[in-house]
């Protein structure tokens, strides 16, 4: 049940960045172009996607298991460190150099776009040299 | 500034946020997962995670398979990447380091972090927005590109 549910959320995350116009890079980069010609349509995606988000995590954060039986599972990081400031930026300027997140990236590659592809290896390649950095630092201290 | 009229479309961007909602409601009410596709993906290449890779294989199959859905029933929207294939390599290099370090992206951070009002996350999210606009002014306003 929880594999299909997770099915299910994700065709209708992708379905929303379809629509919303996320997965098209070209109008991403156009909301981040401010200085140019902008294009503010993302602020309602973000708008229509936290309206809902508000009241989903009002009513579950209150739970201690969800609907169907499993625990609920919060981020528990309080502290603002140098570790999420440095990787939000990180993040933010490959954003801004293709206008791609992982969430479209993924949909550009069911879309069958081969530049789509190309993007989703390098974001594993990507992360897969965090898990290494991360082993190595464990392993120096 | 001045404003893109001809590419605002803010009905369909509400609609498909609303829609962005709704499943981040769904993976959390029923699954009591949060939808961070950063950590969702990040997690299928972490041992540790091992016994979690299925809702997680599942989730991202959604995503590959929403255009292959959508095109069921009509052509899917125009999409464009301008970038090239070496900015878009190093660009994917950045956004999988940086989301996978900075423990979020846009979903996870911008999206149901924001809705949890998440310190952390408000924080994460106004710097790769400014980051994201910063490169996005440097390429096109200072490099021309």
């Amino acid at each position: 049940m929880n594999i299909l549910i997770a099915l299910l959320s994700g065709l209708i995350f992708g379905l929303g960045l379809i629509i919303s116009g996320m997965a098209n890079p070209a109008k991403v980069l156009g909301f981040l172009d401010l200085a140019g010609n902008w294009d503010p349509s993302l602020i309602f995606v973000m708008g229509g996607a936290i309206a809902l988000g508000v009241v989903a995590f009002r009513f579950g954060g209150r739970r201690s298991a969800s609907l169907l039986g499993q625990p609920m599972q919060m981020p528990t990081a309080k502290q603002i460190d140098q570790r999420l400031v440095v990787g939000s930026a990180i993040f933010g300027v490959g954003w801004g150099l293709a206008g791609i997140c992982p969430g479209p990236a993924l949909v550009l590659l069911g879309a069958g776009a081969v530049k789509g592809v190309v993007f989703v290896l390098a974001l594993l390649a990507g992360m897969a040299l965090f898990e290494a950095s991360q082993r190595w630092l464990t392993s120096r201290r | 500034m001045t404003i893109d009229w001809s590419h605002f479309t803010p009905l369909t961007a509400l609609c498909g946020g609303l829609l962005i909602g709704l499943s981040a409601a769904v993976l959390l009410l029923c699954n009591g997962r949060i939808a961070g596709i950063s950590g969702i993906v990040g997690g299928l290449l972490q041992r540790s995670k091992a016994g979690d890779f299925g809702w997680r294989a599942a989730f991202v199959s959604g995503l590959i398979l929403a255009p292959v859905l959508y095109r069921v029933f009509g052509e899917l929207p125009q999409s464009r990447i301008d970038a090239h294939w070496a900015t878009l390599v190093v660009a994917g290099v950045l956004v999988g380091f940086g989301s996978r370090l900075g423990s979020g992206c846009t979903s996870g951070h911008g999206v149901c972090g924001i809705s949890r009002l998440s310190p952390r996350s408000l924080v994460a999210t106004a710097t790769f927005m400014s980051t994201g606009f910063i490169a996005v002014y440097i390429v096109r306003h200072l490099l021309g590109g």
